[in-house]
């Protein structure tokens, strides 16, 4: 008898199946398929499955919802913003401002100098150390003060989403200091290299994929570790985990600060693929929509919130090309349909319907079990 | 403050209250090295708050409780875990979407801070004392299976085997036959006098015929205070006793 469980084997073998599939179809199927415009597009989708495998480690596996994740890809993104609006608002550049020097928004807003805190952000590695830290340094705080306290399920749900809201408030309240409504715009270079040229998007786009698969191995080891049973664990009797000596908030802290850096890593990628930032990419509508992404794809599958991630915003730029209005009663819907039916989104589907299927459709023999099998269902083609 | 004795455990003048109701009135308890002791008790005795006392659920509101001389009210719950104190719940608290091997590797006190479960290593000697506990609790062929298909006394063994792996100094077991068939009863009595060396017991329990089986001392609990005291033979014919509990 092995000291490891056979059907775990299997569904490890099966992930790195998933992973590799992940691969094929945004490093070479979609690249060859899709002209720029559409593959910038997949960039943009691609810079949310960050957030919802960030979401697979701290709702699916330790049963912790954050409806706020949207404040943390929000951070990171505005921190990559504030980098590249500095580069773009050089003294030749904004010459014709009251204060040449400073982003044009503070101009308007009758700043004349530099804010303290956007000094860090004239430097890159600052900036990108920011990216992580800055998401991470939030959730330390907000994980310690209601972890330690016990706080968890509805409340902590309802402060996240409460959190994204008061982050939303602060930056279009703030305008001479975050760009306000309109948001952080008209990124030009990042080091001089322009990012809005088509040679650019595609550079940045398999920068994406490369972090991504990146994400998707760190969030795979996690969950394979002794700290990955012990978030399962936690989620299913936190009494026990705590009697059997674990200080279960530190695990809490752990994970939720580190989705929250996955979330903070998506936010640069979109602010780089896309060319701005703005608040509406960080209060409680978006943060929603990536607990459905993650829902859709499987709560408990790092390979399912990427396609999750993929098939609902394919479907939402399909839908809202032809119905605008409708899109967001297809939204809800999808939702609804997912919890009833398939709880566990597209892995589930895969794992418990499709794949028990294909030995008796003759793809593999049941001696070779997850040798050969045939590709899941790529949404996003 | 209270005296140090030389028990294991020592609950002195222990009161708690909830809501003005005293659950736990002015209560002590010794337990000595090496003791198995049954707590027994009507409904609402306080019987199983005092066990949640000890091991830090509920916040005493009154009185000392010392473990080796030491006090332990006030402490968290993992700290005191990590003193020695073992808790078994009364309904089967395990991990049931892990397998009988996963919840036995969780329960080792070892790799218990963030990074040694992150960089935590399955080594063989690891898998030896997982095996040599399971093989204690009647479960050496079942350490694959997931732990939710256990059958519920195998639930209870497996917590009981979660415990016996932390090797506390003390393990409380609340209602550890609670379900169980005839059969499976007289298997834990087996597995209760094996366990009993090196460390100390306390057992809540209602079934009079499991308590006489394993029994070394026998507190009797009413309304939250200490009834009556001893071997089982004259806890049984205190009459006292007889007419809260054992004479229904």
């Amino acid at each position: 008898m092995s000291a490891v469980p056979a059907s775990h084997i299997d569904s490890r073998r099966l992930e790195l199946i998933g992973i590799a599939l992940v691969a094929v179809l945004i490093l070479i199927l979609l690249p060859l398929v899709l002209d720029i415009f559409r593959l910038n597009l997949v960039g943009k989708y691609l810079t949310y499955a960050f957030v919802a495998i960030g979401l697979v480690l701290c709702w699916g596996q330790t049963g912790i919802l954050s409806l706020g994740q949207g404040l943390f890809f929000g951070l990171g993104g505005y921190c990559m913003a504030a980098f590249l609006k500095l580069e773009a608002s050089s003294v030749a550049n904004t010459k014709i401002q009251s204060t040449p020097g400073i982003p044009d928004f503070m101009d308007w807003n009758q700043l004349t100098a530099l804010p303290y805190f956007w000094l860090p952000f004239k430097s890159l590695p600052l900036a990108l150390i920011a990216v992580i830290a800055v998401p991470t340094a939030l959730a330390f705080i907000v994980g310690a003060a209601l972890f330690k306290r016990r706080v968890g399920g509805v409340y902590f749900a309802i402060i996240t989403q409460a959190l994204a809201a008061v982050l939303t408030i602060l930056i279009v309240g703030q305008q001479g200091y975050t760009g306000g409504i309109n948001g952080i715009t008209d990124l030009r270079t990042l080091l001089g290299w322009d990012i809005r040229t088509d040679g650019a998007k595609y550079i940045l786009y398999f920068v994406c994929c490369g972090l991504l698969l990146g994400t998707m191995f760190l969030a795979r080891f996690v969950l394979a570790s002794k700290l990955g049973r012990i978030l399962v664990a936690t989620r299913d009797k936190e009494d026990r985990v705590r009697f059997s000596g674990y200080d279960v908030a530190n695990y809490k802290i752990f994970i939720f600060c580190l989705a929250s850096a996955m979330a903070g890593v998506g936010g640069a990628m979109f602010t780089l693929q896309v060319g701005f930032m703005s608040p509406s990419f960080v209060g409680i509508v978006p943060s929603i929509d990536m607990v459905i992404f993650c829902a859709v794809g499987g709560r408990n599958s790092i390979v399912g919130a990427v396609f999750g991630t993929l098939l609902v915003n394919w479907c939402k730029t399909l839908f809202s090309e032809q119905f605008p209005e409708l899109w967001l009663f297809a939204m809800g819907g999808l939702f609804i349909a997912v919890v009833v039916a398939f709880p566990r989104g597209i892995a589930g589907v895969v794992t418990d319907q499709i794949i028990p299927k294909l030995p008796k459709l003759g793809f593999w023999k049941d001696s070779d079990r997850g040798g050969h099998p045939t590709p899941a269902p790529a949404p996003a083609e | 403050m209270a005296s140090n004795t030389d028990f294991l455990l020592a609950l002195e003048a222990v009161s708690v209250s909830f809501d003005g109701f005293k659950a736990v009135n002015d209560l002590n308890l010794y337990i000595d090295y090496g003791e198995l002791r049954v707590i027994i008790g009507p409904n609402g005795a306080g019987k199983t708050t005092v066990l949640d006392l000890i091991c830090g659920r509920t916040r005493v509101s009154e009185g000392s409780i010392k473990f080796k001389d030491q006090e332990i009210t006030g402490c968290k719950e993992q700290e005191i875990v990590r003193r020695g104190i073992g808790r078994k719940f009364q309904t089967p608290t395990i991990y049931e979407d892990l397998t009988v091997f996963e919840n036995l590797e969780l329960s080792l006190p070892r790799g218990r801070d963030v990074a040694g479960a992150l960089f935590w290593k399955r080594t063989g000697e690891v898998i030896e004392r997982v095996r040599e506990i399971a093989a204690m609790i009647y479960l050496d062929g079942q350490l694959d299976r997931p732990a939710e298909t256990l059958s519920h006394g195998q639930k209870q063994w497996l917590e009981i085997g979660m415990l016996l792996i932390q090797d506390p100094e003390l393990l409380m077991l609340d209602e550890p036959v609670a379900g169980m068939s005839v059969s499976e009863r007289k298997k834990t009595a087996e597995l209760l006098n094996a366990i009993i060396k090196n460390r100390s017991v306390i057992v809540i329990e209602h079934d009079m015929k499991f308590v006489e089986s394993i029994a070394h001392r026998v507190t009797v609990l009413h309304q939250g205070k200490v009834l009556a005291e001893g071997d089982m033979q004259s806890v049984q014919n205190n009459p006292k006793v007889k007419e809260v509990y054992l004479g229904h």
